[in-house]
């Protein structure tokens, strides 16, 4: 019996360790790899060297890609435009939220609607038509007013700043929240303003949390589409966008594995360190009907 | 207590209105704007006026006509062939004839299929390179969306017991989600590469030398379906979780109950598991397919839409016209149908899920 049991163990961790490798094994092949000159990440393919750190390893695939693209550059738009955009995304949010959850003021059931509805609306449903509106906005500079947005750094974060789905997750955990707490500061004479920054806001730990990390993940990955519509200046590309460098080099995979790496490293560490919140997170985007 | 109204109105519009003006001017306004422009000939730049054009655009791109010829025969009532297929006459002597043909002018073929020895039936259109797209994305969504859904319940299942390291495992399958699809496609043009790449060496390795390299992304039968690989095994992770989450509602005691009736694993699953996770089942099938719609990185890092169109997909069609060519109007035409094909699955998602 226990016999049994211990070999149907063993077999089930043999599958579950084989199905770990479909998923291991591309990320070990792309980081290893980094690490190697072109000639032996070839040779190397062809056995199961391709997973291990072993030959001449060096470091010279970063140098290259460094040297043949601004990378730097590229890694210190993509942070800022992340960053700047989370942070507005957070507070615009939340303050909107708050005042959809707490605050009685007319017309917030058809504003609240009308928000709720864009949830359907994917970006790329809208994006053409942008592209011509932000090609023809205002923006004001020390220079005075500039026409026109394209190739800048805010026509890749102000039309990103806010989607329903920030809004939404305030809104639910919001409800959830004890109105009291809400309703006696006001009776103590807080503005609506400091009820939200000193009651509100400490309390909503794990909502802020989980629109972070989603906001992340969509600014500083999935951001390339939008920015090679309207951003034609190098200087002000992300770092998906930079990858455009080595779309002709088929031949040097070392290089471009290591600028691959060099994008990914981070999110992965991010994830392997808080791998609960970005669970959670994303399985929050599910909890929607 | 008015002025307390008009103070919660103020304070109202106030925090709210940043956000509702943002999503109004970046998501509502454009999207009427894609439909207004559908309608036009705009451009990103011209120097002559914008017109109205009526559906023209929305013609060009669904114009299909259906054309049956006869093959060409010798004198003596033969068929004439060439390399032992039957020879038919040009298309062009159709589609080239305004005044004679209308309905066939510009129109190029789509597919063809024959009808007996000497008949073939040819299908026209006007944008084949779109409709192609439209199969293409269509074909995705069929695959991926059963495929992936069905996966990602088999991870949830071998995932969902409580043994030692569980946890790493669910990490590690999680894992590519939090990756960039950018990366990840350019990564595994790699691993798909016809001379070096590490799925040939690979399959080489398993089978001793019995495998014949393979280039993947080359030939137009196994480009589309390596994207959908791939697109599965970054993506798959995810819904692993949401079905997880299903999986962790069904109440303990339900099993326990069928384990005292004796019920099979089999029988479990089918009468206490599945009729659990019902809604689950729905909500990760739109997901999946709303995502599947939505094709793009893949391709524009990958193929580019080639072998031959094999991997053209509506929104890269959508970018290469309203982006490539400047062309508002035919991009915004494209959008409107993409936001229509949306539109229905999310109705089709609130049927199937509404109060009995």
């Amino acid at each position: 019996m226990t016999l049994e049991r211990t070999t149907r163990l063993i077999g089930l961790y043999l599958f579950l360790g084989f199905i770990a490798c479909i998923f291991v094994l591309p990320i070990l092949f792309m980081v290893m790899s980094s690490f190697k000159p072109d000639l032996q990440l070839l040779s190397d393919s062809a056995s199961l060297r391709a997973f291990l750190p072993v030959g001449d390893i060096g470091v010279d695939n970063y140098r290259d890609a460094f040297s043949r693209a601004p990378v730097g550059l590229f890694i210190f738009n993509s942070v800022f435009i992340t960053a700047t955009t989370l942070v507005l995304s957070l507070f615009l949010a939340s303050i909107a939220a708050f005042s959809f959850v707490f605050i009685e003021w007319r017309g917030k059931t058809v504003v609240l609607a009308i928000i709720i509805a864009t949830y359907i609306l994917p970006f790329e449903t809208v994006a053409v038509p942008l592209l011509l509106l932000v090609n023809n906005l205002p923006w004001l500079t020390t220079e005075g007013v500039t026409w026109g947005w394209l190739n800048s750094y805010q026509v890749q974060i102000v039309p990103w700043i806010i989607r329903a789905l920030e809004i939404f997750l305030f809104v639910q955990y919001f409800r959830d929240l004890p109105r009291d707490l809400v309703e006696s500061a006001r009776v103590e004479g807080a503005s609506w303003f400091q009820v939200y920054r000193r009651v509100v806001m400490p309390l909503s730990g794990p909502v802020i949390a989980t629109v972070a990390i989603l906001k992340f993940l969509e600014m500083y990955n999935n951001q390339f589409i939008w920015p090679i519509m309207v951003v034609q200046e190098e200087g002000l590309r992300p770092i998906m966008v930079g990858l455009l460098y080595f779309f002709q080099l088929n031949t040097a995979w070392g290089e471009i594995m290591a600028y691959l790496t060099i994008i990914t490293v981070p999110v992965l560490a991010f994830y392997l360190v808080l791998q609960r919140a970005f669970i959670a997170s994303i399985a929050s985007t599910g909890v929607k009907g | 207590m008015a002025s307390r109204l008009t103070q919660q109105n103020r304070a109202g519009w106030l925090m709210a209105g940043p956000a509702f003006l943002l999503i109004a001017a970046f998501l509502i306004i454009p999207f009427f704007m894609a439909i207004g422009f559908s309608f036009t000939n705009q451009r990103l730049v011209s120097p002559n006026p914008t017109e109205w054009v009526g559906t023209a655009n929305y013609e060009r791109l669904f114009g299909i006509a259906v054309l049956t010829l006869e093959a060409e025969r010798d004198d003596d009532g033969t068929v004439r062939t060439k390399d032992g297929k039957p020879v038919f006459p040009s298309l062009r002597t159709y589609t080239r004839n305004k005044d004679g043909y209308p309905e066939f002018y510009r129109k190029r073929e789509w597919f063809s299929f024959g009808r007996g020895d000497d008949r073939r039936t040819f299908v026209l259109a006007t944008d084949v390179v779109f409709l192609k797209a439209v199969r293409n994305t269509l074909f995705f969504v069929v695959v991926v969306a059963p495929l992936q859904a069905a996966a990602a319940l088999g991870l949830a299942l071998l995932i969902n017991r409580r043994i030692r390291g569980i946890n790493i495992f669910r990490t590690i399958y999680f894992m590519p989600v939090v990756i960039s699809m950018v990366v990840v496609s350019m990564l595994w043009r790699f691993i798909y590469d016809g001379q070096n790449g590490l799925l040939n060496t690979m399959l080489d390795l398993l089978t001793f030398g019995w495998f014949e390299p393979v280039d993947w992304l080359g030939q137009t039968s196994t480009a589309l379906p390596s994207i959908m690989a791939m697109s599965i095994w970054q993506s798959v992770g995810f819904h692993m979780i949401i079905w997880l989450s299903g999986l962790q509602t069904i109440p303990e005691s339900l099993y326990e109950a069928a384990r005292i009736e004796g019920a099979s694993r089999w029988q479990t699953f089918r009468h206490v598991t599945w009729p659990g996770l019902r809604n689950t089942a729905i909500l990760v099938m739109i997901i999946i397919t709303m995502q599947a719609f939505t094709l793009y990185p893949q391709v524009a890092v990958m193929t580019g839409g080639g072998p031959l169109d094999s991997t053209q997909s509506i929104v890269f069609q959508m970018v290469e016209r309203g982006y490539g060519r400047q062309d508002i109007s035919g991009g915004s035409t494209i959008s409107v149908f993409l936001f229509l094909f949306v539109l229905s699955i999310s109705l089709l998602q609130r049927w199937l899920t509404r109060e009995k």
